[in-house]
């Protein structure tokens, strides 16, 4: 009922909004503007924190408008204009006497309601149920982007915010690669963080769990529909916090499966590419380390290697690019300790060669180097 | 209740000492209460600035005014300078001026570390300013871009300003607790003879309860941060996953003071509402005693709720449930306040002058804040609302009606006490209401976009948000200049006015109200006799 109620107001009052011309693009639709509640829920546990949120707000509200009633009541008789006399003695009567006893049972009654009604919730968000089989998917939070491992099926996919000019009105609210997820199969998330803390939150599916250093935390769902879902980073996580989108994709199972079979013929390709004994000419290696540049290094160094100085240094004419490749390739690979440059050794060594040939010729930072895969073989 | 049966001796043996030194080596309380509200006065600009700053970068989708960085600085700042200068200080500065007045004391009980602990604070300012200005200068390393929960690991990321703040977080602990131990001493030992502890006024209790809150929990703020700064130049992890320490236990130390902060701050203020009401209600504070149980009953409840900042860590079951309901029962001594205020107002002959006003507002304001405060220890539920700007915008309705209107609200009472002059009732009257409204519009429309799904601390958010961001920030420039107004009415009532007289309102009841308006630079030389009735 609230929301057929709310989606009525809100077409409403976004079409007056398109009439004065006051932003509303035609495109309005697609997402769901002047939204004030949560948006519908997409699993089981979402739904009953949907209720529970419902039904304190529920008490919120009609406590409110007692007190609300109370003291307006209060201003409109008991003031001196109207020569209301002031009753000196309204503390001292029964009422005053035990209203320190009676208001705080009451209080507690009200409490005691609202904790009861969230126990069981509660309990089956906070416990992942373990009596049929779970897929496990481990989601690691990195600056700025997030990295989902399945691991039952040895398949891993990086998601990074996408521009404006790809995402539209999804913007900062798209990916380039989503988290593809079947419905009416119970997913257990574990999360993680490789660098600060980050957190995991698709308001759909009502999962939010910080993604911490050293830890490994669970959240569970079981998607009960087909969608799209999108949420976002919710733990402050330095610079681009605000580009850390999270989409989920609910699918049929059938459609699931074929995805991730899809996902291994990727990986395979790749690793059969990688680890090809062959010698790359320089093109080549520019050309896939400007793709893998633009995607992996260019949110903080920029995609003209400017950098953004103090924080993110220019590899623009930066001594590292320019100077000797052992030392160039030991900053990709191990990182620099106390900054966000992280270590980037999860790739292959084909990815690693490209990228530092392409930092290493592009902008003007002309030093001709060609490295190899074999080469970044031998640094690792 | 207390009346003192004869106005105390006028024994004024000398004025104030003239020019700087009145100042800088004042021991008197009423000099360094004036340097606290003044000092909170030039923090309040300063924090509302960052925040116009932040509002106007958010009136939009895009990065239109500031870098990433520098927006997540300008939040961090935004909240130190207003917890840490402006809303401390000015409930310091309140407590400097009225308790001596209220309990018959002729001075703070350590009147040269009360000049201590005000001298500090212009120094932990300078630091708190440095960190966030050291940046823009070469080699000055990278913004704060953590915002005031300073969590690590990105906190050791930041450059040298996190060290400027570490020592600026130092220094204003150090103030507080000096401060904390002087309320304490002069509340114990200082009152006038017969004056017995439960006849207190709420405010002085109120301040009690806040200074033991202090005391206990800001050596835990310094000792985390100290770990902080170890980690960041010394070598060990104690935060650091990967040298065997742990990010979460900087949460725990962090909330375990900040959480009893959000009652340092709010206690004072609510204790000054137990003043205001009775006079303009024209009848007796409702439930003095069960106020004063009250409050001690949301500090002792305050101290060990702290873990419902981070439902989201993954901590146990048991834990979750236990800090869920804990967190839930505040909300009986808070309810039991909050009826007390409003039992204070029933059957009362009540007229609204801004003290009032802000009272009023403050009642309904601040439940509305409590009650979706309520919803947010529900732990199911704070999956969702938690890091949203649903929880920006309870904050913001917590804590300015609950800490920054009841400071309003005194300054406007006592101005006439500390001045001599009535302030100008229609422009405080206009203040009010701007202030009130566009308040509402700032913060209310922050609840739709935070359920909707909008995360705190972004700095550019999708076009779905647009809508009640734009509607938030008109409010905010609104809620900004309304306080030039406050300035120029304060500028004017301390120039001149109406002559107040020593009870300045018709029904005040208090012994603040004895001494004449504005009060000799030396009050209660021979303490009141306390008759009680």
């Amino acid at each position: 009922m609230l929301a057929t109620k709310r989606s009525r107001s809100g077409s409403l009052l976004a079409a007056a909004l398109a009439v004065t011309g006051f932003g509303a693009t035609a495109a309005a639709d697609e997402v769901q503007r002047w939204g004030v509640n949560f948006p519908p829920p997409a699993s089981t546990t979402a739904q009953e924190i949907y209720d529970i949120h419902m039904l304190t707000m529920g008490i919120a509200t009609i406590l409110l408008v007692i007190i609300f009633a109370v003291v307006i009541y209060s201003l409109i008789v008991h003031r001196k204009s109207r020569g209301y006399p002031a009753d000196q003695h309204f503390h001292e009567t029964w009422f005053g006497r035990w209203s320190w006893v009676f208001v705080p049972v009451m209080v507690l009654g009200v409490d005691l309601t609202i904790a009861g009604a969230a126990q069981k919730t509660l309990e089956r968000v906070w416990v992942v149920p373990q009596d049929q089989p779970l897929l496990d998917v481990k989601v690691i939070g990195h600056q700025w982007y997030w990295e989902f491992v399945y691991l039952d099926h040895d398949v891993k996919i990086e998601s990074r915010f996408v521009p404006k000019e790809e995402a539209g009105i999804h913007y900062l609210r798209e990916v380039d690669n989503r988290l593809v997820l079947p419905t009416h199969q119970r997913v257990r998330f574990l999360h993680t963080a490789s660098d600060v803390l980050h957190a995991f939150w698709v308001p759909e599916l009502a999962v939010k769990k910080d993604a911490i250093p050293g830890y490994v935390t669970e959240t569970w769902v079981n998607l009960t529909r087909e969608g799209v879902f999108r949420g976002q980073c919710a733990e402050l996580c330095g610079t681009w916090h605000a580009r850390m989108p999270i989409v989920v994709e609910g699918v049929s199972q059938e459609r699931f499966d074929a995805w991730i079979e899809e996902q291994k013929q990727v990986k395979l390709a790749a690793l059969a590419e990688a680890t090809a004994e062959r010698e790359w000419d320089k093109d080549e290696l520019m050309a896939r380390g400007e793709r893998l540049y633009n995607t992996m290094c260019a949110a903080c160094h920029q995609v003209d290697g400017s950098g953004m100085p103090p924080a993110f240094p220019a590899i623009r004419g930066s001594a590292v690019a320019t100077g000797p490749i052992p030392r160039h390739m030991e900053v990709v690979l191990k990182g620099v300790p106390g900054t966000a440059m992280a270590a980037w050794n999860s790739l292959n060594d084909l990815e690693i060669a490209s990228i530092i040939t392409y930092q290493r010729n592009a902008w003007g930072n002309d030093t001709g180097d060609v490295v190899q895969p074999s080469d970044v073989n031998a640094a690792r | 209740m207390t009346t003192a049966t004869h106005a105390h001796a006028d024994h004024e043996h000398h004025g104030p000492p003239s020019g700087l030194k009145r100042w800088l080596f004042s021991t008197n309380h009423k000099d360094i209460g004036t340097m606290y509200l003044v000092f909170a006065l030039i923090m309040l600009f300063l924090g509302g600035a960052s925040a116009m700053v932040i509002r106007a970068e958010l009136f939009m989708p895009g990065l239109q005014l500031v870098q990433p960085d520098l927006y997540n600085n300008l939040v961090t700042n935004h909240a130190l300078i207003m917890i840490f200068g402006a809303v401390m200080p000015a409930a310091a500065g309140l407590a400097n001026w009225m308790i001596p007045l209220m309990i018959g004391a002729p001075d703070m009980a350590l009147p040269r570390m009360n000049n201590l602990s005000f001298w500090i604070l212009p120094a932990a300012a300078l630091m708190l300013i440095l960190s966030f200005v050291v940046p823009f200068f070469p080699g000055g390393g990278t913004q704060i871009n953590t915002g005031w929960t300073l969590y690590p690991p990105l906190s050791l990321q930041v450059g040298m300003s996190m060290d400027f703040l570490i020592f600026a977080i130092h220094l204003l602990g150090v103030s507080s607790v000096l401060a904390s131990i002087n309320i304490i001493v002069t509340i114990f030992n200082m009152r006038a003879p017969g004056l017995r502890m439960m006849q207190l006024p709420i405010f002085v209790w109120a301040w009690l309860v806040t200074a033991f809150l202090l005391i206990l929990v800001v050596p835990v703020l310094a000792a985390g941060v100290t770990m902080l700064l170890f980690d960041r130049h010394f070598g060990t992890s104690f935060f650091i996953a990967a040298g065997g320490g742990d990010p979460v236990l900087f949460q725990h130390l962090f909330w375990f003071f900040g959480h009893p902060e959000v009652y340092i701050l709010i206690l004072p203020s609510l204790g000054v509402l137990a003043s205001i009401l009775p006079t303009f209600s024209r009848k007796p504070l409702f439930g003095h005693h069960s106020l004063v149980g009250a409050m001690i009953a949301i500090a002792a409840l305050g101290m060990i709720v702290w873990a419902h900042h981070q439902y989201t860590v993954g901590m146990s079951l048991a834990a979750v449930k236990y800090f869920m309901i804990m967190t839930i029962l505040i909300s009986i001594p808070v309810g039991l306040i909050i009826f007390n205020y409003m039992m204070t107002m029933w059957r009362g002959a009540m007229t609204f002058e801004t003290p009032m006003l802000f009272t009023v507002a403050i009642i309904l304001m601040f439940s509305f804040g409590g009650l979706t405060g309520v919803m947010l220890a529900v732990v199911p539920a704070d999956m969702q609302y938690h890091d949203s700007m649903f929880v920006v915008a309870h904050f913001h309705y917590v804590l300015l009606p609950g800490a920054v209107w009841g400071l309003f609200a005194g300054v406007f009472y006592w101005l006439p006490k500390w001045t001599g002059h009535m302030y100008d009732e229609k422009l405080a009257k206009t203040f009010f209401w701007l202030h009130v409204v566009s308040f509402n519009i700032t913060f209310f429309p922050q609840h739709f976009i935070g359920l909707a799904g909008m995360p705190r601390r972004i700095v550019d958010y999708n076009v779905m948000f647009t809508e009640f961001n734009m509607i938030s920030s008109v409010g905010a420039f609104f809620f900004g200049i309304s306080h030039l107004l406050f300035l120029y009415i304060i500028i004017k009532t301390v120039r001149g006015g109406e002559k107040a007289k020593a009870r300045a309102w018709e029904s005040a009841q208090g012994l603040e109200w004895e001494v004449e308006s504005p009060p000799p630079h030396h009050t209660w030389t021979t303490p009141p006799t306390i008759k009680t009735a």
